[in-house]
């Protein structure tokens, strides 16, 4: 619980935040995780250095039989292992691309109608309603339809149907924060609106936009993968998703080629919600119960 | 008085945002690259200018933008959702073929998941350091991180080849077509297990969680304590009292997830070729066929318009002090 008067010591803000955060064994442990992951991510495939999409041996070779092929192969016979270590790059980078825009997008349209209020709270608030009525993955499934299957269009796809959480979340924070005091303070000595929303509210809003951000990270990442387990992203690219799906229908012969790449999403995902638990408790100081 | 014209005002705006979905559609459709007369044409086998001209002319392609967005619009809201290109059916009579089994399977698994996870919920907020908590927590992370459509292909590979009780594709068997009756219901249900369960442990985990939050809150307000000081029994407190309130939330999420019921369905009948409108869905989409897509698309999006009312209306129903406003 809380702490003696006499034994507190005053800790800059981001130190007592990681203090609350290292105590966090799941928090660490997720940490841990995500370092690993990225570290295999960046440095696997130079290690290993096998083409992901060359043919490497017979199709459907079983895990831990091949001396050189440790995975297994897929049905075409190309090497799981080398797909395991390339394709996680492009899952992950879509995954926090797509997060960048979403939190963008729904940064700036909630931030611009909590501040002002009014009408143009009530446009951006029905724009919002309007996007979130739209069913996501299926309004990304006919945007990747129509448009191309690339990676850009993918990570657009899902930036443009996941930034209404993130809107409504930062509208709620800025309408909060400007009626305090300081932000009045501030708005007398003359601060001009733009420096009210980036120096005065922001600040102070970002804990619980970080906490999301990490949570929109995840859900990115799923949502990149269900695309390419569908066929709808860049085939020239190989990720995780893209393996799945391609093995979709040898599902019995080779189990192999669809439950390493999933166990990959998952454990990413797992690392990253982890993460985002831990900061959403290390940022939060209130919320120090469950 | 009061309720008829809420109920009125959310209905015009309810119609606001289905015309502006239709817009959406309708200006994607035309800021896609390629015009939709020589899709269609390409669908056909090719055509030369003259074959092009009769495309324009019996699909409207050759009016001018305004008109054609005037003609969708009104076309839409009669249920005119256009022809399939490769069925070459009206769409509208597509997507009720498919309805059925979407619905069958969502909301299986989401009374399923309501169900159980509220209790499981409820269980977990009545002590905060059992293992029922505990379970909720890591049902919570794992439901949360595993990729639906990997959670059925594990549930395939279990099923189908370690311990192949379950059929693991379609809807029904295909040596018991035309089999009508119980057996039929007994053969559908057989094949609605899997897809059904990978829904709930997505469902599941988010509910118990949901319900856990929403329950811990309400136990600990005053309302509460002065139930207790009444000297009511824990059951009446925890079901009578705290859930009522507790429930606000998950009906929130019930209604939002039922009416995004076809996108969240989409990966999971893709895993078990369930035959409803996600697979038709994916099916127009590797068939290049727009219009069936589109109206997939119109049609999900009415659904979620019209679930966001009904969850609207319930609330009413299950917080009385609404009811006057």
């Amino acid at each position: 619980m809380s702490a003696t008067p006499s034994n507190m010591q005053v800790l800059s803000p981001l130190r007592e935040a990681w203090r609350v955060f290292s105590r966090n064994k799941a928090a660490m442990l997720g940490l841990l995780l995500l370092v690993c992951v990225t570290l295999v991510m960046l440095l696997g495939p130079g290690l290993y250095g096998v083409k992901p999409f060359e043919i490497m041996g017979a199709p459907f070779t079983e895990p831990f039989t091949d001396r050189k092929l440790w995975l297994g192969t897929d049905y075409l016979g190309r090497d799981i292992l080398a797909g395991m270590l390339v394709g996680g790059r492009a899952t992950v980078m879509v995954g926090l691309a797509a997060a960048v825009i979403t939190v963008s997008i729904g940064v700036t349209v909630g931030s611009l109608a909590g501040y002002f209020g009014g009408w143009i709270d009530s446009m951006l608030s029905r724009l919002t309603e309007l996007f979130q009525v739209l069913p996501a993955l299926l309004f990304a499934m006919v945007l990747v339809t129509l448009f191309e299957p690339s990676l850009g269009v993918v990570i657009v796809a899902i930036g443009m149907v996941s930034w209404t959480g993130t809107a409504r979340l930062a509208r709620a924070e800025f309408m909060r924060l400007r009626g305090l005091e300081y932000v009045s303070a501030a708005r007398a000595m003359g601060a001009s609106h733009l420096r009210l929303m980036l120096r005065e509210i922001l600040p102070n809003a970002l804990p619980p936009l970080i906490v999301s951000a990490t949570l929109i990270i995840g859900v990115a990442i799923l949502f990149e993968a269900g695309l390419s387990f569908l066929g709808l992203s860049d085939p020239n690219v190989m990720s995780w998703g893209l393996m799945i799906g391609a093995n979709r229908r040898n599902i019995l012969e080779c189990w192999w080629a669809v439950s390493f790449p999933g166990g990959a999403i998952f454990l990413t995902v797992l690392s990253v919600s982890l993460v985002g638990d831990g900061l959403n408790d290390a940022l939060n100081p209130k919320l120090h119960l469950r | 008085m009061h309720l008829l014209l809420a109920i009125l005002r959310r209905l015009a705006w309810a119609a606001g945002l289905l015309v502006a979905v239709l817009a959406i559609n309708f200006m994607l459709i035309h800021a896609a690259p390629g015009d939709p007369a020589s899709v269609i044409a390409g669908e056909m086998g090719g055509g030369d200018e003259a074959v092009m001209a009769s495309i324009k002319k019996a699909y409207g392609l050759d009016q001018p933008l305004p008109v054609q967005f005037v003609t969708y619009i009104g076309k839409s809201m009669r249920g005119d959702l256009g022809q399939s290109y490769t069925y070459n059916r009206p769409v509208s009579g597509l997507i009720l073929d498919r309805i059925g089994p979407t619905i069958l399977l969502v909301l299986t698994a989401l009374l399923i998941a309501i169900v159980a996870g509220t209790l499981l919920g409820v269980f977990a907020s009545r002590r905060p350091d059992s293992f029922a908590s505990a379970a909720v927590t890591v049902l919570s992370l794992i439901g949360y991180a595993m990729p639906v459509f990997w959670t059925g292909i594990l549930l395939v590979i279990l099923f189908g080849k370690v311990w192949p009780i379950m059929p693991i594709a379609g809807m029904r068997d295909v040596r018991q077509f035309g089999v009508g009756g119980w057996p039929a219901v007994v053969d559908v249900l057989h094949h609605l297990v899997l897809p059904a369960l990978t829904l709930t442990i997505v469902y599941l985990a988010q509910y118990s969680r949901l319900a856990r939050a929403s329950m811990l809150e309400v136990l600990g307000s005053d309302y509460i304590r002065t139930a207790r000081a009444k000297g009511l029994s824990e059951w009446v407190v925890t079901f009578k009292h705290a859930l009522r309130n507790a429930l606000m939330p998950v009906v929130t999420i019930a209604g939002l997830q039922f009416g995004h019921l076809i996108s969240g369905a989409v990966l999971v009948e893709t895993v078990f070729s369930w035959p409803g409108l996600g697979t038709l869905a994916l099916e127009a989409i590797l068939g290049r066929d727009y219009p069936t897509l589109l109206g997939v698309l119109t049609f999900s999006s009415i659904l979620v318009i019209a679930a966001n009312l009904l969850t609207d209306l319930s609330y009413r129903w299950i917080d009385p002090r609404l009811r006057g406003k």
